[in-house]
């Protein structure tokens, strides 16, 4: 059966923007609208806004709200203040990650979880399964709407639209306000673009007021609407996961490199196992590398060593845009992790030269 | 979109301009905006004969990886060096400065190559 594709609440809207729209995690989403590398470089250079409205919102309410948090994800969420968000995953028991996700902490006993838009349902039934505590959880997805407006320039191209001041809404923290005249606006200071900014959740229905509103307040700041397509290449030069690229259901939080989201002060989903396998170390590690030799990876490419073995897989690779040579994540066995290290990445047959970086790959 | 009436094209967004025996070859305009920004022109064939449909090189954008098509049959005889340091050049002139190889034509055209109408038409123009 063919899966409905769904449309966001500004799907006409982009269109008219001159997006051009495909298929993405069972959303019509805008990939692009002038140039990937355009767009790209306003974002790192000064403000650009991506509708990410396909991402889902689930929360959890209730005296066991926590609990339930903090049985299914990996990062400690009793470590967050109200008004505090938290980068998490959720394991899976056979020692994967079901999704990559953002806990923020509203009250005691109120949090949201930002999940990726490719895996809503799998989520859904994935924290109701653990709900044996009687959490109250609701699945928002279908009614917010999410702006990342990312750049520089972010802050001061929209700080005119909310009497929050924007620069107190720290990496991480959030805030619910005013925002373009529109009540309960959350405002969080997080990305996926390495770039700076913040992104905000609003209601359907206001989805479109709100997003004229940031275009008319940033036209001096040279505001321009942003697609997935840069979003990726942006991420990718931060070294940040990618669910379904670098992380998926058969890679551990550790060889992902996410054990800083991996807290063993507490019990979670297969804890005792990703514990062992922290302490054990693992056969194969994420690395970030940048090619050496002219040649662009690109997911599933075979890593090699110089004397063509292959030591793993492409997980994510691109052109850099702001760097104008390849770049890409890959799992590669342990020995070959450190940075510096000498690999080789087969395009087209032929075994190109990168070297291990490590993260961010863009230097500051 | 442009698609000048001088030129063939293929059901795989190649154009080809034929001049006697030889043949000019790129991506159509149509293509180009589909890859989105070209980072990459590999052709490493100059010298081989390639059979129409055939592979003759690789095209790169940011996001994707494209294979490049012979339209017609023949010997590569000149990949477009500027490609090199400017593979924009794709983007900004796929008929003109974005040109990739050029062929010498050895065998009988394709019955398959479109007129500028047919390609339209195919791209939904």
């Amino acid at each position: 059966m063919e899966d409905q594709i769904k449309k966001i609440a500004l799907n006409d809207l982009h269109v008219s923007l001159g997006g051009k729209m495909v298929p993405f995690a069972g959303f019509n989403m805008p990939v692009r609208y002038s140039s990937d590398n355009e767009e790209h470089l306003c974002v790192r250079n000064g403000v650009g806004v991506f509708d990410v409205s396909h991402m889902g919102e689930f929360f959890v309410e209730g005296p066991h709200a926590l609990e339930l948090i903090q049985k299914v994800t990996s990062n400690d969420a009793s470590k967050l203040v109200v008004g505090q968000a938290q980068y998490s995953c959720f394991p899976n028991e056979t020692g994967g990650i079901v999704d990559d996700l953002i806990v923020y902490k509203f009250s005691d006993e109120k949090y949201m979880l930002v999940v990726n838009a490719s895996n809503i349902d799998k989520d859904w039934a994935w924290v109701n399964k653990y709900n044996t505590m009687g959490a109250k959880l609701t699945n928002a997805s279908d009614e917010y709407s999410l702006f990342a407006v990312q750049g520089p320039k972010a802050i001061e191209a929209v700080q005119s639209l909310t009497p929050v001041n924007l620069t107190e809404v720290k990496f991480y923290h959030f805030t619910v306000g005013e925002f373009a005249g529109v009540k309960d606006v959350i405002i969080s200071g997080t990305g996926y673009t390495g770039a700076g900014g913040f992104e905000i959740y609003v209601k359907n229905e206001d989805a479109e007021k709100v997003w004229k509103a940031i275009f008319e307040a940033g036209k001096d700041f040279d505001i321009k609407p942003i697609g997935l397509g840069a979003r990726d290449t942006l991420r990718l030069e931060m070294g940040y996961c990618l669910y379904g690229n670098d992380i998926t259901d058969t890679t551990s939080p550790i060889e992902a490199g996410l054990g800083w989201i991996t807290k063993f002060t507490k019990d979670f989903t297969n804890s005792e196992a990703i514990k062992k396998h922290k302490e054990e170390g693992v056969s194969r590690k994420l690395v970030g590398f940048v090619m050496q030799e002219r040649g662009i990876p690109r997911g599933h490419y075979p890593i090699v060593d110089a004397a063509g073995e292959i030591i793993g897989e492409v997980t994510s690779g691109t052109q850099s845009p702001s760097m104008g040579v390849g770049i890409g994540l890959g799992y590669v066995k342990t020995e070959f992790s450190k940075p510096g290290t000498e690999i080789f990445i087969q395009v087209r047959n032929k075994n190109l030269k990168a070297q291990v970086e490590k993260l961010p790959l863009l230097k500051g | 979109m442009n698609f000048p009436q001088d030129l063939k094209y293929t059901k795989d967004h190649e154009w080809v301009k034929i001049d006697g025996d030889i043949a000019t070859i790129g991506i159509t305009d149509f293509a180009q905006k589909e890859l989105g920004d070209i980072v990459y022109v590999e052709v490493e064939t100059v010298g081989e004969t390639i059979e129409a449909g055939e592979v003759f090189g690789t095209v790169e954008a940011v996001k994707t990886v494209s294979d490049l098509f012979m339209p017609v049959t023949g010997e590569i005889i000149e990949f477009n060096e500027e490609l090199e340091g400017s593979p924009e050049m794709v983007n900004e002139a796929p008929y003109e400065g974005g040109w990739m190889v050029k062929v010498k034509i050895t065998g009988d055209l394709p019955g398959d190559l479109l007129d500028a109408a047919s390609y339209a038409e195919l791209v939904g123009e």
